[in-house]
């Protein structure tokens, strides 16, 4: 049984429509991550299951129930919110316990979720301290337990990371992540950082002016972008978007885009599919850490091309040192080892690792 | 030698900036205190003029240091000073604004918060085009409900009675508590409210658990505003009541315009300062959140 | 968060619901309903009424513009605009002087700041008619300042402005500056600290003195706070009633009428409610006048504001 189905889901605000025609489907246990560029209509997605927006047309059904015109403390769903929204006259104890008040839960099984949890967040050393006295990251925690103590259906969280550092962001990227795999709720997430969506989820949701573009398992998503978009935003430094022409060289199918010197450059394509008419353009696409120095060892290898660059910056982070190479008007990015990291100036030798090019239409942005 | 020259010119240059600013000092005290003279002696000859004795008062003028002290004038102007006819001192129209004022100002600001409450958290559509309507009442001049109100009252017959005068300040008084309310709530993140609805609390609960714990200080602005403004009100007071039914404001025009040609300067000082205390301590105790209703009354 | 636009939900919300829903909308509707009469009923029906053949009572023939044709052939009425031009010109002026004066200095990091403040402020807490009432003291020429300063010595000196027809609008106007300057200080003093110090900061290392600095930096930054307290207090000008009743009772003669003690005079003193409420629809237009013109300003800014971010 799926926790969570979304049919046809569409909102308009006025004339505007923010989303037009969602799908979407979590399995029990699932954690869903929905992301996108900041107006994609994410957050209204998210509210809209929460019920805090109301639905123009389309369905939404938690568990087995249609829930469209259900309000939202009645849709058994807990929601973790960007600004933590802990009420600040509360202490933690009491924000903890105040759904559970509303709801009428007995005493004593308040007391026994509140102790639950506050050993599971490790937090029982706040319980009695208000929000103004905690750091962002116990915030974040408590925002957790709130949602945690109700054992509901489905868990939402907004952004719930993005007020924090980034240090601390991604030790509780982890901690999110300990904490799914121990409780095993289905989750929704929202957020707009793609290496978020790609570390968390079991399947991610990547949304863009009100259409979800891909929805896949983040290998799926990561590797075969369905589209142009999709390519371009999942992923940092962005995946390189070359303009080329499709042709055959010693018979086989090839791509051919010029180069900063006048000259071109041609490179086989690994995986050949049958309709691919010469003379087509088509946009390459190239994750920068597909690119690397050229080396013998490399040539016996399948699915290698070849082809030399300029190098104009050179940007070394310590881990690894990005450098932006010129392709005839093109700026490209590639990563590499700092050991083989090209200098300033320099021709560069490279290496395309075909296996991993993807291949658009210019016309419908689509993967071919 | 050309280290102890440049030593010189420092030290010179900072005698030259010590001495200018101990002068823009001297300048910016000066001032001051000239200008605090001006305020505060107003407050200083009414004070002195309740304790002093009238012969003293008229020989020596208002504005002079007290060369007597008796308490006579307290008790005549509270008890027994005629004004309008009646000999019975200001306590009767004292006891009419408190019984006017303290009712008012609680309905008001109570109303005040639930419709601010409403207007920022629980909007729907219109709800902005209905709060600046409601927003010109702060704007209405009181002249021109002055009819409407005297023949509404006598309709309903509360003419002439402290409970017109509840119900006017009221109502007048609702454009600002709403809006004092509304602009401090909609600074209350709309996450708290939509968590509290998804935590399962309703309308009422989420008021009282969640919006009314957050507004002392708001809750402290609005009374003070309206518990002041009622209390100075004159104009209402003075055409929609007469006699013993006038607010202390009425009361003390009266007393000062009065038929008598002697002027009782110690009775009257101290039936003024009798008509400015309570305004006065709530100043002196909650200056900070006057100041801030008042800043806020003016800039939107 | 719209919650009226949830009713257009897909499904039938039980009655339960929908209950829940209209609970705001319940409660607030006594209060609209109760301003809704309060602003327009009211202000339209005074307005029928100055357009009616009303005397003593309300009465609804309509007469058309006959009354306001009375009011400005009227040499009284003629009096009371006419004063409140002068006392709003030279009270609104004053009083923002006075107060910008005082925020300035206050600004300059004074000792006890708190006690300056509770000085300049405590007139604004007491009623106009109390300041009204102690001020016609202090005016009065045997018994206040000028008995003062003629003891001193100076036997020549005159401040009988209450008792000149010439002078003694300028008696409330000091008197109104006495009271509002402290109003005007609190909100300079209030855009005084709200400007960037890093900016002042800037004017100070570019070598500009105090005096430039506040000239040049700091008060254009404040420029929009200048508009909103003119406003503010051109608006109590307007609605000036109070002060002038405790401090010469329009004396001497009528020399210091209002238009609002005027409005007062015709409802409940001479029985000529239309005439009457003619005058109040008068201050009515004047308040427009003032207040339409800078809401429609504040919204542009907005708006121009907004479409910069």
């Amino acid at each position: 049984m799926s926790s969570l189905t979304i049919r046809n889901l569409r909102k308009n605000f006025g004339a505007v429509e923010v989303l037009k025609g969602i799908d979407l489907e979590a399995r029990a246990g699932e954690f869903i991550a929905l992301v996108g560029p900041s107006g994609c209509g994410k957050s209204t997605l998210l509210a809209m299951i929460a019920g805090l927006e109301s639905v123009t047309s389309g369905e939404i059904w938690i568990g087995d129930r249609l829930v469209n015109s259900v309000a939202p403390k009645d849709r058994d769903i807990a929601m973790v919110f960007q600004s933590y929204a802990l009420y600040p006259t509360m202490t933690v104890r009491e924000n903890m316990l105040f759904g559970m008040e509303s709801r009428g839960v007995p005493k004593p099984q308040q007391q026994e979720a509140i102790a639950r949890v506050a050993a599971l967040l490790q937090i029982e050393a706040l319980l009695n301290r208000k929000p103004g006295q905690l750091s962002g990251g116990q915030r974040q925690r408590v925002a957790m337990g709130r949602a945690l103590v109700r054992d509901p259906l489905l868990f939402l969280f907004d952004e719930p990371l993005s007020n924090l550092d980034a240090k601390l962001r991604v030790d509780m990227r982890t901690e999110i992540k300990k904490l799914h795999h121990r409780v095993g709720k289905t989750t929704i997430y929202v957020t707009h950082d793609q290496v978020e969506a790609m570390t968390l989820a079991s399947r991610i949701a990547v949304m863009h002016q009100g259409e979800v573009q891909q929805f896949d398992e983040p290998e799926v998503v990561y590797n075969r972008p369905a589209n142009i978009f999709v390519a371009g935003f999942m992923g940092s430094p962005a995946m390189n978007f070359i303009a080329a022409e499709l042709t055959t060289i010693d018979g086989k199918p090839a791509v051919t885009f010029p180069l900063a010197n006048g000259r071109t450059a041609a490179l086989a394509l690994h995986n050949g599919a049958a309709d691919r008419a010469s003379g087509k353009q088509v946009v390459l696409g190239i994750r920068p850490e597909h690119l690397s120095r050229h080396n013998p060892e490399l040539a016996g290898k399948g699915g290698i091309a070849t082809l030399t660059a300029p190098v104009e910056v050179v940007e070394p982070t310590g881990a690894e040192t990005m450098a932006v190479m010129r392709f005839g008007e093109l700026e490209v990015v590639g990563r590499f080892a700092p050991a083989e990291a090209p200098r300033m100036g320099e021709d560069m030798p490279l290496a395309v690792d075909m296996t991993h090019a993807c291949l658009f239409d210019p016309a419908t942005q689509r993967l071919i | 030698m050309a280290d102890a020259v440049l030593e010189q010119t420092v030290d010179h240059e900072a005698a030259v900036a010590g001495r200018r600013r101990f002068w823009s000092r001297v300048l910016i005290y000066g001032l001051l205190a000239i200008f605090s003279l001006v305020y505060i002696v107003p407050l200083f000859v009414v004070v002195f003029n309740s304790f002093r004795d009238l012969p003293e008062i008229s020989r020596n003028g208002l504005i002079a240091i007290p060369q007597s002290f008796r308490l006579d004038a307290w008790p005549q102007a509270w008890d027994t000073y005629c004004i309008g006819g009646a000999c019975e001192g200001m306590k009767r129209y004292f006891f009419n604004s408190l019984m006017m004022t303290i009712p008012a100002t609680i309905i008001s600001t109570a109303l005040g918060m639930i419709n601010g409450y409403i207007l920022s958290k629980w909007r729907f559509r219109g709800s902005e085009v209905l709060f600046t309507c409601m927003l010109l009442g702060v704007f209405m001049p009181g002249q021109i409900s002055l009819l409407p109100w005297a023949f509404l009252l006598g309709k309903i017959g509360l003419n002439n009675s402290v409970y017109g005068l509840i119900l006017v300040h009221v109502i007048q008084g609702l454009s600002f508590t709403t809006l004092f309310c509304r602009n401090y709530y909609v600074n209350i993140p709309d996450d708290l409210i939509k968590a509290a609805r998804i935590d399962g609390a309703g309308f009422w609960r989420i008021f009282w658990k969640i919006v009314l714990p957050l507004s002392p200080p708001i809750l402290i602005v609005t009374v003070i505003w309206q518990f002041t403004g009622i209390w100075n009100e004159y104009l209402f007071g003075v055409v929609l009541n007469s006699g013993a039914q006038q607010p202390i404001t009425a009361a003390l025009v009266a007393l000062s315009t009065g038929g008598t040609n002697v002027r009782v300067f110690d009775v009257m000082s101290a039936a003024v300062l009798i008509g400015a205390l309570p305004p006065l301590l709530v100043y002196f105790f909650g200056g900070k959140y006057f100041v801030r209703g008042l800043t806020q009354g003016a800039i939107k | 968060m719209s919650i009226v636009g949830a009713a257009a939900q897909v499904g039938a919300p039980g009655w339960r619901d929908r209950l829940g829903k209209a609970v705001p909308i319940i409660v607030l509707a006594p209060s609209l309903v109760a301003s809704f009469i309060y602003v327009f009923v009211f202000a339209g029906w005074t307005i029928y009424i100055s357009l009616s053949n009303s005397s003593l009572l309300p009465t609804y023939d309509f007469v058309g513009f006959e009354h306001y044709e009375a009011l400005w052939a009227n040499r009284r009425w003629n009096i009371a605009y006419t004063n409140l031009f002068i006392f709003s010109v030279f009270y609104v002026i004053g009083a923002m002087a006075v107060g910008l004066l005082l925020a300035i200095l206050i600004d300059q990091r004074i000792r006890a700041e708190s006690f300056w403040r509770t000085i300049f402020l405590y007139p604004l807490a007491v009623s106009f008619i109390v300041t009204g009432t102690v001020w016609s003291w202090l005016y009065n020429p045997t018994a206040g300042i000028e008995f003062l300063v003629r003891n001193l010595g100076w036997s020549n000196f005159e401040f009988a402005l209450t008792t000149d027809r010439k002078l003694a609008i300028y008696a409330i106007v000091l008197t109104g500056i006495w009271q509002s300057s402290g109003f005007a200080m609190a909100l300079f003093l209030a855009g005084l600290r709200s400007v960037d110090q890093d900016i002042v900061k800037a004017a100070q290392i570019d070598g500009a003195s105090t005096f430039r600095t506040y000239r040049k930096v700091i008060l254009p930054t404040i420029a929009p706070i200048f508009l909103a307290v003119m406003v503010v207090l051109l608006q109590f000008a307007i609605k000036t009633f109070d002060l002038a009743v405790a401090l010469t009772n329009s004396g001497p003669g009528i020399s210091t009428t209002f238009p609002a003690i005027y409005v007062y005079d015709l409802m409940f003193q001479r029985g000529q409610i239309a005439e009457g409420a003619a005058a109040a629809v008068m201050i009515l237009l004047a308040l427009a006048a003032v207040l339409v013109p800078y809401a429609l300003y504040v919204v542009w800014r907005r708006r121009k504001e907004s479409g910069n971010g």
